[in-house]
């Protein structure tokens, strides 16, 4: 897609977690790689949301550090609003440094990204100060002013602590401090997931307004699938860090193709109370230091056969949008997701 | 034995403080019935998991109950020394925490802490308890339980453990388990096999569970009724279905509002405003009318308590429509 904000191209990171040196000649043991990220790619257009959901461990988190350069992608690139920021023809360091600016993040724990000694209007100013130091000091008292009343909170709460607000305010004032350098895409990893549900509401409520009135893109991750479904255009499914299946929100909630995505829809506590039998896959995520050879989700899938077990399967594009990577489904081995449904309902 | 297995009446819980004796648990009065599964649900600060540790006796000092009773089966339990209320516990009521690591000792084997568990509430010789353990571990689900048992809590991962603090908690066969947050900490997938494992069990054995969480989706599956609590008192109680579907509380309609759901696409949850009052500051009258969207005079001034509203019971003044 040539109007793609944010694309990734078979982005990989590995990790060395081998034991130290002396242990691993004392005790002859290999290294060993940890591959969190490997092979993701997918674009972000301008003003939409793709929604990032798995389990912990599968590599979500990995993702966004790799986006906003905390950490730096060991194979595989990162294009950003044309810029290259990562992998082959890299742009020197000021242009990225330029394109980052319309670049931000939000943690799950905004209480921990914040320095409990500075007052909110500074911790909302930082950025606009380390951007443009030359500004005046009104014009940066004006602007924080109006961030933190684009968030619901007032002028006044610049003159506070964190530790004098809620989880759900801290979380505000969090995206007002994201939103200070006019950005045009937020990274946002786990962002309501610390807060109760009433709060959560209004904070979703508060992104989709911003998202409305800057058209503002988001990476949306979360374990959460009600959420993502909530707030996401797209949502992408990762697993053991792979993304398994990428596709529009009604589509992979309506007709969900990998037997993961499946597993995990079906395993979402059923608010409706359809009375339909949960369908609880057994199996744990294995270790990512040892993952299963072939399709990593083979051990807990119901369809598995020796294909799975040997090769991994590539993304191939399906019917009503989005790719999956399943040899199952591109055998059409599967039973149709409405089947499916049928089939559990029944039990 | 006639009566509800588990009767709560007018239980308070306080803390004293240098500016006075803050109530967290006000006055709640609730039953379960034996082999009953009730959801006790809320936002962080509404007091449910400090209903479950005074159930339970295992209040932090300084907190302490404050009033009201507590009976198990139709005997006083609130008001018993430490060391018979020890023997209660784990033999009468289990409990299961959300974090399953904190809940073990990580410089025992697994086999040790259910050995221990087992010897101190049944008459059993230690090569007994050790087949019995090894049952348990078989019961909630761990394969290869022979080898595993003599493995350490670090070498589990967080759903096993989970297993492992329920197998505890059932050790003794208890008519009653406090369940605080037991799949909070867990992934979905792993969240349906112990919500599926709680449900099991509860089954095969009778035992009735106080089921405390803020997930409301894990109550629907699980529990048979629901209280639920906002700022220390139970503002709505009744069947399951009913609380969900067709809840009386101005507090439970914007709760069951604000959780997105896979089966319905809305431009905007609905939303509260503002958040939980502070235990210093909670508000007369009803604690809830500064937020409420049907506030009416006397909200702000008298406090409603439990009534019958359709299927449930709801303590509010403009519930169901009527003013009563």
């Amino acid at each position: 897609m040539s109007g793609a904000l944010l694309e990734l191209t078979d982005v990989a990171r590995t990790f060395d977690v081998s034991p130290p040196w002396l242990d691993r000649v004392l005790e002859r043991k290999p290294r060993a790689l940890l591959k969190a990220v490997d092979g993701v790619s997918f674009t972000i257009a301008r003003g939409e949301t793709l929604g990032l959901v798995g389990e912990s461990g599968c590599g979500k988190s990995t993702v966004a550090r790799l986006i906003v350069g905390l950490h730096l992608p060991t194979r595989g690139t990162i294009r950003f609003d044309g810029v290259v920021l990562a992998g082959d023809g890299a742009a020197d360091g000021a242009s990225q440094r330029a394109a980052r600016r319309a670049m931000q993040m939000i943690f799950q724990d905004p209480y921990a990204s914040f320095n409990p000694r500075w007052r909110v209007a500074d911790i909302v100013a930082e950025p606009i100060r380390a951007r443009a130091p030359d500004t005046r000091a009104g014009a940066i008292a004006a602007r924080v002013d109006e961030l933190l009343a684009q968030v619901g909170l007032t002028a006044l709460d610049g003159a506070k602590y964190p530790h004098q607000f809620s989880g759900g305010q801290r979380q505000r004032i969090s995206i007002a401090r994201a939103l200070s350098t006019h950005p045009r895409f937020l990274v946002c990893d786990e962002p309501t997931s610390a807060l109760d549900v009433s709060v959560q509401a209004q904070v979703l409520n508060l992104m989709r307004d911003l998202q409305r009135r800057l058209e503002l893109a988001y990476l949306f991750i979360s374990h959460n699938l009600a959420v993502v479904h909530h707030v996401a255009d797209r949502v992408g499914v990762m697993y053991l860090g792979r993304i398994v299946e990428i596709a529009p929100t009604r589509r992979l909630f309506g007709a969900p193709q990998h037997p993961y995505t499946r597993m995990l829809l079906a395993s979402v506590p059923d608010l409706a109370m359809s009375g339909k039998a949960r369908t609880a896959v057994g199996g744990e995520v294995p270790n990512p230091l040892d993952p299963p050879s072939g399709c990593a989700f083979h051990p807990r899938c119901p369809h598995a056969n020796d294909r799975c077990r040997r090769e991994v399967p590539l993304s191939v594009a399906v019917d009503g949008g989005g790719f999956v990577a399943c040899h199952a489904v591109a055998e059409c081995r599967l039973p149709p997701a409405a089947a499916l449904a049928a089939q559990n309902d029944g039990e | 034995m006639n009566g509800p297995l588990l009767a709560v009446e007018n239980l308070s819980v306080e803390f004293p403080t240098r500016q006075g004796t803050l109530r967290a648990v006000h006055e709640i009065s609730f039953e379960i019935g034996e082999g009953e599964v009730l959801g006790v649900v809320g936002e962080s600060g509404a007091g449910k998991s400090l209903t479950g540790a005074a159930v339970i006796g295992l209040v932090d000092p300084p907190g302490r109950i404050g009033g009201g009773e507590v009976r198990l089966a139709g005997r006083r339990i609130d008001n018993l020394r430490y060391e018979a209320m020890r023997r209660i516990r784990g033999r009468e009521i289990g409990a299961v925490f959300q974090d399953p690591l904190t809940s073990l000792n990580p410089l025992y084997t697994i086999g040790r802490q259910l050995v221990e568990t087992i010897r101190t509430h049944l008459p059993l010789s230690a090569v007994e308890a050790r087949a019995r353990a090894i049952e348990l571990l078989e019961e909630v689900g761990i394969s290869a339980a022979e080898r595993r048992i003599d493995h350490y809590p670090h070498q589990f991962s967080g759903g096993m453990r989970q297993r492992v603090v329920i197998a505890l908690a059932i050790a003794a066969s208890p008519k009653l388990i406090i369940a605080d947050e037991p799949t909070t900490a867990l992934d979905v997938s792993i969240q349906a096999q112990i919500i599926q494992l709680l449900k099991r069990l509860c089954r095969d054995h009778g035992t009735a569970v106080m089921l405390v969480t803020h997930d409301m989706g894990v109550i629907a599956e699980t529990a048979d009724r629901v209280a639920v609590m906002y700022a220390g008192r139970i503002v709505e109680i009744g069947p399951v279905a009913d609380v969900i579907h067709r809840p009386a509380h101005p507090y439970t309609v914007g709760l069951m509002g604000s959780i997105p759901s896979i089966a319905v696409e809305s431009e905007r949850l609905a939303q509260i405003e503002g958040s939980m009052p502070r235990l210093d500051s909670v508000p007369g009258g009803c604690s809830y009318h500064p937020r409420c969207n049907r506030a009416i005079g006397r909200c702000a001034r008298e406090r409603p308590e439990l009534e019958a509203v359709g299927a449930t019971r709801a303590a509010c003044w403009v519930a169901g429509g009527t003013r009563r």
